[in-house]
């Protein structure tokens, strides 16, 4: 034993003493992840929130969350000697006087974008490989959970800084408290603190978006993190890859050197975009007064799908008891995205309801294998990709020289019409792909060299492929439809006949597959040749 | 002395001095209300550009707008719209429209200067409009304040224009265009005559030294260098939103890959 090893085993022994840590260690450091890059997607999130932590931090030491009225004596003259809050007047001297600090205000607001892209593909990660079936329904609704309080964290940041775009933001957002039919004004009322802007809405804004959001966040992805630790991380069908085991390599020293280096990699992009990127130029926005607006005012991109339901609203209003409902601003802006993150919240739950799966799953589908959850993927993300552009429709229009109005009228009409034909083309091209992994199964790749017979005839040499790539091509199971009794034995109808029918129809739809390549059809096939 | 006496009773007197004196009248109506800051331009020199612009008017402009500016199925009358007006028009390209869409579009001028100028005191000798304001008008630098101009424009232009005067989309299809490298004169102008969809802000609205202040800012945004990086357009969030979801989440997803890529 060297000398070293004899100090680095007493500093060891001497925590474990007062720990008991190296039992704990030895078994999760060398706890087994799976290797594929998709993996990676979610630590993204992990890494931008903690980049957004730190700089958040360094923000708060100059911010002044507060709406008090002062006159600009900073350094930016263009706003010279006029009046604005000092929330305002703060971030411009965060901008301009504080050394680092417009770089680090574009790094905070870099990382939140990409901490919500983050959460975006991670979970359409998640979504399209079936991670989120049993035992993983709960993180699933963690994770909704966080990608909703993360679009209210982002647009209470970019609510922050009270110059033009931030005020239009949250005239906005007063506008849909209000909609709620009955208590809207109150609660409006009571956010506010009196009627709009008034002089309390920042600070209160700024407790929620550097305490309790963050707070909760922690609390969250803690939560999340631990319950991949627990119930083990899925992994790819493949050999030598079941249900009952994990693929991968060891936490330590692999991963830990893969995760530790991909966050400096993410702190380092999220950098450069700071420093080659202008983000939210608050000092050409001005200070906010509600008598003033920009054209092509326009929310982050999180929230941009939400103003492009907003915009493409028809204006639908009814008049009842005193009362007016702007069903034009409720439907769009509360109805809607209510249902939607419901039912994303829920879908474990009504697809394992739907084909009557209710074991676990560790190993992951190939989206190509389950079309119907593909599908209906696709159908959701051409709704929101819709109702996204036209959240962007006046820069849009301006850029390409279109109409607004055509824009709208693309977007009312798309945001109904084109979800089904998605769905129908990538329930289509889902299967196609299907029948491409059979073909790829039964005669092998196509090697592209092309021999001419003795009769005359042309092949093409097709080469099998390995057994590995065949096992990972047809080990998914392809379950049969449900087939729910409509009667009892004696013939009479089930009192839950309707559920049952309906159960059955999903199902039906669900289990649409081309048949695998089985061992029978290679036999049969070999035998022809 | 008597033969002065008598001609004043001719009978043809009346008529005469009626004459004279509405010719008089309108004479220094036109010269005062054509470029009535021009005081270099002699009436002899202003008519012969009267005539020049006429010419200019009859071979460029008047199938559309008449042969004597009074307007016709597709385009307005010119009576009375003014020197300003025409130098905005001609003097930005707008005029002659490129096509008969939505909106006439700034491109380069078919029109020299000088003939600019010639259909300018043509149209202004039709009728009386807002002038062509001079240079010493349009000392902007001097008798402009960048801060006020910002407020101003913040509140009466970036509706329309969008906050750092990229200009934006109006509905069916018209919008109100970028400022950038526009010339003071015409900002003037498009103020003072409110060409297209956009209002007139006459000096009651916005007085002329608030307007020179609008126009300070506007040229001070322009000049300002880019502050924080790319600016992405100066549009707002759209384009920070594009390039996040393109070259952010495309590098990082970039390196994903490279890092789950096995040894070899």
């Amino acid at each position: 034993m060297t000398a070293r090893e004899r100090i680095a085993g007493n500093v060891a022994g001497y925590v474990d003493d007062r720990t008991g840590a190296a039992k704990w260690m030895k078994k999760n450091l060398t706890k087994v992840f799976p290797d594929h890059w998709s993996f990676l997607l979610g630590e993204i999130c992990l890494y931008s929130f903690i980049i957004l932590l730190l700089s958040g931090t360094f923000l708060t030491f100059w911010f002044d969350p507060s709406q008090r009225e002062v006159i600009y004596d900073g350094g930016y003259q263009p706003l010279s000697g006029l009046k604005m809050s000092a929330a305002y007047a703060s971030t411009l001297h965060i901008s301009f006087e504080v050394r680092g600090g417009l770089l680090m205000r574009q790094i905070h607001h870099w990382a939140a974008l990409i901490f919500m892209v983050g959460i975006v593909v991670h979970l359409l990660r998640v979504f399209f490989t079936g991670a989120f079936r049993k035992p993983r329904e709960f993180n699933w609704i963690i994770g909704v959970g966080l990608l909703t309080l993360g679009i209210v964290e982002g647009f209470l940041g970019y609510s922050l800084p009270d110059d033009l775009l931030s005020g239009t933001g949250i005239r906005i957002a007063e506008a849909i408290i209000q909609a709620i039919p009955l208590v809207g004004s109150y609660i409006a009322f009571f956010a506010f603190g009196g009627t709009f802007p008034g002089e309390s809405f920042i600070p209160r804004i700024y407790t929620v978006h550097v305490l309790l959001l963050p707070g909760i966040f922690l609390a969250l992805i803690t939560v999340h993190l631990m319950l991949v630790w627990y119930q083990k991380h899925t992994q790819f069908p493949g050999p030598g890859r079941t249900e009952k085991n994990v693929v991968g390599y060891p936490l330590m020293p692999v991963y830990m050197a893969k995760a530790g280096g991909f966050f400096f990699i993410v702190f380092g992009v999220t950098a450069f975009l700071g420093a080659v990127a202008s983000i939210n130029p608050i000092w050409l926005y001005g200070p906010y007064t509600p008598g003033q607006i920009s054209a092509g005012s326009q929310p982050d991109w999180y929230m941009g799908w939400l103003d492009g339901l907003v915009r493409m609203s028809p204006p639908l209003e009814t008049h009842a008891f005193g009362h007016t409902i702007s069903w034009n601003i409720l439907l769009p802006g509360l109805i809607l995205p209510g249902l939607m993150f419901t039912g994303l919240a829920l879908y474990p739950f009504i697809e394992s309801w739907a084909t009557g799966d209710k074991r676990e799953h560790h190993l992951l589908d190939r989206p190509r294998n389950t079309p119907n959850r593909t599908a209906i993927g696709v159908m959701a993300l051409t709704f929101t990709m819709v109702s996204l552009l036209n959240g962007g429709n006046d820069i849009i229009a301006q850029q390409f020289h279109l109409t607004i109005n055509q824009m709208m009228w693309f977007s009312r009409i798309g945001v109904v019409v084109l979800p089904p034909i998605a769905f129908v083309i990538t329930k289509r091209l889902c299967l196609s792909l299907q029948r491409a992994d059979r073909d790829l199964v039964l005669h092998g790749r196509e090697t592209g060299r092309l021999v001419r017979m003795p009769s005359g005839e042309f092949v093409e040499v097709h080469e099998p492929i390995s057994a590995e790539k065949a096992w990972t091509l047809t080990s998914h199971e392809q379950i049969a439809p449900l087939e729910l009794p409509l009667e009892d034995g004696a013939g009479v109808r089930n009192p839950g006949v309707l559920k049952n029918k309906l159960r059955n129809r999903i199902s039906r739809a669900t289990a649409v597959a081309v048949p695998k390549a089985t061992e029978t059809d290679r036999r049969e096939l070999d035998g022809h040749h | 002395m008597k033969r002065l006496s008598r001609l004043r009773r001719h009978r043809a007197a009346g008529p005469i001095l009626l004459i004279f004196a509405l010719f008089t009248i309108g004479t220094t109506f036109q010269v005062a209300s054509a470029v009535n800051n021009d005081t270099t331009t002699t009436v002899a020199s202003r008519s012969a550009t009267v005539d020049e612009g006429k010419q200019l008017f009859l071979k460029g402009c008047s199938s559309c707008h008449g042969i004597n500016a009074e307007g016709g199925q597709i385009a307005p009358s010119l009576i009375g719209v003014g020197a300003a007006d025409v130098d905005f028009q001609v003097g930005t390209g707008r005029m002659p429209m490129a096509d008969m869409s939505t909106q006439a579009m700034r491109k380069t001028p078919v029109y020299n200067p000088e003939q600019v100028n010639a259909l300018a005191t043509y149209v202004a000798s039709l009728a009386p409009g807002p002038a062509v304001p001079t240079d010493s008008v349009l000392n902007y630098e001097r008798d402009g304040s960048v801060a006020q101009g910002g407020q101003l424009f913040r509140t009466n232009c970036a509706m329309c224009h969008n906050f750092a005067a990229q200009g934006g989309a109006l509905t069916q299809g018209k919008y109100a265009p970028t400022l950038m490298g526009v010339q003071p004169k015409h900002i003037y102008e498009a103020m003072i005559t409110g060409p297209q969809s956009m209002p007139v802000f006459s000096d009651k609205t916005i007085t002329p030294a608030e307007k020179l202040s609008i126009i300070k800012w506007i040229k001070s945004t322009e000049a300002e260098p880019q502050l924080a990086g790319s600016s992405l357009g100066r549009v707002g969030p759209v384009t920070e939103g594009l390039l996040v979801w393109t070259l952010g989440i495309g590098l990082l997803i970039g390196v994903a890959v490279w890092l789950a890529m096995k040894a070899r």
